[in-house]
């Protein structure tokens, strides 16, 4: 399991590399070649517009990791911060805090990413934009009850009587018991920031054409299902494995970091 | 009972807000962005006094929350028809499509989470759970796109998209319901595992149950009980995920209107099936919750 998942990450880190390294262009346009099945010359065939389905692979792959590292960073400092505070300062901030979130998660699932995404307009940014509006919430929840029943501990105690102020306890004795298992959660929601980008262009609401995302590709391949079933399933062979690279991923670094997990 | 959802009024009032605010997060005005660059400006005062745009944000949101109240969601921009009817004629498609998604994913999900749990270590353990692993990880605008090739286009057993017959909603369903059954599937496996390493199934099989009686009187009906939390949740994202399967396989419910809407910049509609689904989602979690006390025998009669 473990190497799979590092196998398939660092052949699609070497992939994406290497198509920078030959100066891939995943938008040259043939119209003497749409829609052709895997040859010599195109490995997994062109799509509807004679572009060459694995350049557009590889960059969707750039594409969609840039989305989820970014917005995973995001949501995960935002988060952390308002879900320590809250978990640490309690009182009336927390309890607003809570009610925020559970507002939040009163829409299931991508809803109201797909909502904010339909009014912000389509759009690398917005669609990373949308994405953070709804992310941070799982990960300030999840620090909220860790630093609640961190706060307790002994050794925050007792900096607390030494007189440390609140940031210093924060940031130095609650913080890094937190971060591990805020990273798991990460590596998790990575597979799903990635499922929801694909959703969203899918939908028409995230990257826009002509550059080459999963979710927009995967759309143009159903369109085109009957005459070129190739192009709807080497984009979703490629994508699974890459999700599922990820989730395993995130299987290897809980059994490594898990350790205080009943903190 | 009135005082839990007594609770949930602050939830619904959020709700309230959030969708209230999405009209009010377009870039630009609004109006400029539904009606194009080319309206006229009468046309353009029409639309801001039917959307209430013209009045201060304050009693936009009181106009919105009391119509609301009254079951009005306002009409849509696009065909001038009441929303509401849009939602009465889109609702009980996408329900239904829910019900029959969660009925394939409980019942093949919970047999072979049994049997895995049962075969634990054993090589059909690892093939189940090889494959829901991989079934989970597929989203449904793969998914959905696979059927269709193999059992529409290539086999020809079921339609390909439409609703036109019953067999219409078997592929839909099971696009739904493969990746909800992978989910219960390892939740059933691990639930039941844990149970059959209680004390009480010890003494039921040292009371000389047999191994059928133990399973299906002790160990099955504790196993199941946390996966009626997990149904509640999932039907939340079954309603989510409804967005693209149905738009997929042209099933005509709330998540093809959202996406239509969005498409034409409707953005009533899209604000009335954002709100009805948030809303859905809440109920069925206060359901499931109520549901799951009243069958746990450590916390009935505590609702």
């Amino acid at each position: 399991m473990k190497a799979f998942s590092l196998l398939t990450l660092s052949f699609w880190l070497l992939a994406v590399l290497l198509g920078h390294a030959i100066g891939l262009n995943p938008n040259q346009i043939d119209l003497n070649a749409i829609l052709q099945w895997p040859s010599l010359q195109h490995w997994l065939g062109t799509d509807d517009l004679g572009r060459d389905i694995l350049a557009r692979v590889i960059r969707g792959v750039e594409v969609s990791f840039l989305v989820t590292v970014v917005v995973t960073a995001v949501t995960m400092t935002v988060g952390l911060s308002i879900g320590l505070v809250a978990g640490y300062k309690g009182g009336r901030m927390d309890a607003v805090l809570m009610q925020l979130t559970n507002i939040f998660l009163a829409f299931p699932g991508m809803l109201l990413a797909i909502a904010f995404a339909a009014v912000l307009g389509a759009g690398i940014n917005n669609l990373i934009l949308a994405l953070c509006l709804t992310g941070w919430v799982t990960y300030a929840r999840l620090s909220r009850g860790q630093s609640l029943a961190l706060r307790q501990r002994l050794h925050v105690l007792a900096a607390e009587s030494l007189g440390a102020s609140s940031l210093r306890v924060m940031s130095l004795h609650i913080f890094p018991l937190l971060i591990s298992i805020l990273l798991v959660e990460a590596a998790y929601s990575m597979a799903s920031v990635m499922i929801a980008e694909a959703s969203l262009s899918f939908l028409g609401l995230g990257i826009q054409a002509p550059n080459a995302s999963w979710g927009a590709m995967l759309r143009d391949a159903v369109r085109f299902m009957l005459v070129a079933p190739h192009y709807v399933l080497t984009v979703g062979v490629c994508m699974m494995s890459l999700i599922l690279a990820i989730n395993l991923g995130g299987d290897v670094l809980r059994d490594k970091l898990d350790v205080r997990s009943e903190g | 009972m009135i005082k839990r959802f007594a609770t949930l009024l602050p939830v619904v009032f959020g709700v309230l807000c959030l969708t209230f605010a999405l009209l009010h997060l377009v870039p630009g005005d609004p109006v400029d962005v539904m009606l194009g660059e080319s309206a006229s400006a009468a046309d353009r005062t029409a639309l801001k006094a039917q959307l209430g745009l013209d009045q201060p944000v304050l009693v936009q949101f009181g106009q919105y929350v009391m119509h609301l109240l009254q079951g009005d969601f306002g009409t849509s921009i696009h065909t001038q028809t009441p929303i509401s009817q849009l939602l009465w004629q889109a609702y009980p498609a996408t329900l239904l499509l829910a019900v029959v998604a969660l009925a394939i994913g409980l019942s093949i999900g919970i047999p072979l989470g049994i049997w895995s749990a049962l075969k634990a270590g054993h090589w059909q353990d690892v093939m189940i759970t090889m494959l829901s692993i991989r079934l989970a990880a597929m989203p449904a605008f793969w998914l959905g796109p696979v059927l269709m090739l193999v059992f529409a286009v290539w086999l020809g057993w079921l339609p390909v998209s439409g609703m036109a017959n019953a067999a219409s909603i078997v592929l839909p369903a099971m696009t739904l319901g493969l990746g909800l059954s992978a989910i219960l599937t390892r939740m059933t496996r691990t639930s039941l595992l844990e149970v059959l390493n209680e004390d009480y199934i010890r003494t039921a099989r040292a009371k000389g149950l047999s191994e059928r009686q133990v399973l299906l009187k002790h160990a099955l009906r504790a196993a199941l009980l946390p996966l009626v939390t997990i149904v509640g949740l999932q039907m939340g994202s079954l309603l989510a995920g409804a967005v693209i399967t149905e738009t997929i396989f042209s099933w005509n419910g709330i998540g093809r209107l959202l996406v239509d809407s969005i498409e034409k910049r409707d953005y009533p509609v899209t604000q009335a099936c954002v709100l009805v689904v948030a809303f859905s989602y809440v109920l069925i979690n206060q359901v499931t919750d109520v549901v799951y006390r009243w069958l746990d025998p450590r916390t009935r009669g505590a609702a």
